[in-house]
């Protein structure tokens, strides 16, 4: 029980920040079309594309000889890379499908 | 001040996420949305390579940062650039399961790090090493990203047609059976003595892609992409455990707001298709699921 609230005053700005963001996250998105919804998904999937910063510090403090950490973490670097660059690509082709088909059908 | 000019860049970046993902939810603002969300990224993605310090020593290994940046993004942008527009979806879901992957393999590098310096003392516990709360973040972006990685794949599979549907009866049990063993692992892990603890955690990671596995196996493919943009949450839920790990707040922001936003936006496409989450999730069970 200490650890837990030792643990909450620790991270108190932090537990903060996510049960705003929880609200944030809520009413940011509560009106959206369903047809946006895909494209929306695959936003939101780009975004989730952050822990990409997690993997450059874990690559950044390996040390020059532990391999395990630096394979891990590169591959963590790869892997984070193409989450952010192909989910942003991906919803920018997807949104522009939408926007040539809305002109048509106007 | 160089660390202040850091904590600039992450705040713009969590400005940015939240106006994009606002703009995204408006067709005419959409693709700008998309765009400014991408600048954000790119802002604290530099941000970090070059400014972030920890204990006054900045990061190393530069070679291998860019190289693996580089490696990702011209496969990804390639990847991206050449998929055909029907196979949109499946593309973001094996994006998504990317990122449930590098929230994995965060959390596997953070344990060994811990593991290596503390393995010498063989009868201490990992309880006696690190505090709970610490434990517990790299633990759940652990199994958190395992998950998604493997459903991920899973749906990538189901819906370029290389995996078929495969249910049997008294799924549901067996899946839950498996979820309970990725916990109690996962506890065992933080209980057991540290040499054997490296063991343990790895055995929490592997029932965690297996639970990833039976969790999409048995839904059926019309259904995919509510169990993506479920899966896409998850992912989000796990960035946010590497915010905590680090005590940094762009990783947060970012990934509770999809996290919430993801699990909202599931809840509405379930309400598109005129189902219940909880249809699509347990409905497929027994084959009757054309009614819903």
């Amino acid at each position: 029980m200490e650890a837990i609230l030792a643990w909450i005053a620790d991270n108190q700005q932090m537990i903060y920040i996510v049960i705003l963001m929880i609200f944030v996250g809520i009413e940011v998105i509560g009106h959206v079309p369903s047809v946006l919804h895909t494209p929306l998904m695959s936003g939101a999937n780009a975004i989730h594309g952050v822990v990409i910063i997690g993997a450059i510090i874990v690559m950044g403090k390996a040390e020059p000889h532990n391999y395990v950490a630096l394979i891990l973490g590169f591959l963590a670097v790869v892997v984070g890379t193409l989450n952010v660059v192909g989910g942003f690509v991906v919803t920018d082709r997807m949104l522009e499908m939408f926007k040539g088909k809305k002109k048509s059908s106007k | 001040m160089e660390l202040s000019i850091l904590t600039l860049c992450y705040l713009v970046g969590s400005v940015t996420f939240i106006i994009g993902l606002k703009m995204l939810s408006n067709p005419s603002s959409a693709r700008n949305g998309n765009l400014l969300a991408a600048a954000g990224m790119t802002i604290a993605i530099i941000g970090t390579i070059f400014l972030y310090e920890e204990d006054g020593k900045k990061l190393g290994n530069y070679p291998w940062i860019f190289g693996g940046i580089l490696i990702g993004g011209i496969i990804g942008t390639l990847a991206a650039k050449k998929v055909k527009m029907t196979a949109m979806p499946e593309m973001v879901s094996m994006f998504n399961g990317m990122g449930g992957a590098c929230a994995a393999l965060i959390s596997a590098v953070e344990f060994d790090h811990i593991y290596q310096a503390n393995k010498t003392l063989d009868f201490g516990n990992m309880a006696d090493f690190i505090p709970a709360g610490h434990y517990l973040t790299i633990i759940a972006g652990a199994i958190i990203g395992s998950v998604s990685f493997a459903g991920s794949m899973i749906a990538w599979g189901k819906l370029s047609g290389k995996i078929k549907d495969m249910s049997f009866s008294g799924q549901h049990i067996v899946n839950l059976l498996v979820l309970l063993l990725v916990l109690v692992a996962g506890v065992f892990t933080y209980q057991y003595n540290v040499g054997f603890s490296h063991i343990l955690f790895y055995t929490t990671v592997a029932l965690a892609l297996l639970y990833g596995v039976f969790f999409v196996m048995p839904i059926g493919g019309a259904d995919m992409p509510v169990v993506i943009s479920l899966l896409n949450s998850f992912t989000g839920v796990a960035a946010a455990c590497g915010g905590f790990l680090y005590n940094n707040k762009v990783m947060l922001t970012g990934g509770i707001l999809v996290g919430a936003a993801g699990t909202l936006l599931t809840i509405l496409m379930c309400k598109a298709m005129n189902r219940s989450l909880k249809n699509v999730l347990i409905g497929s069970f027994g084959g009757s699921t054309a009614s819903g």
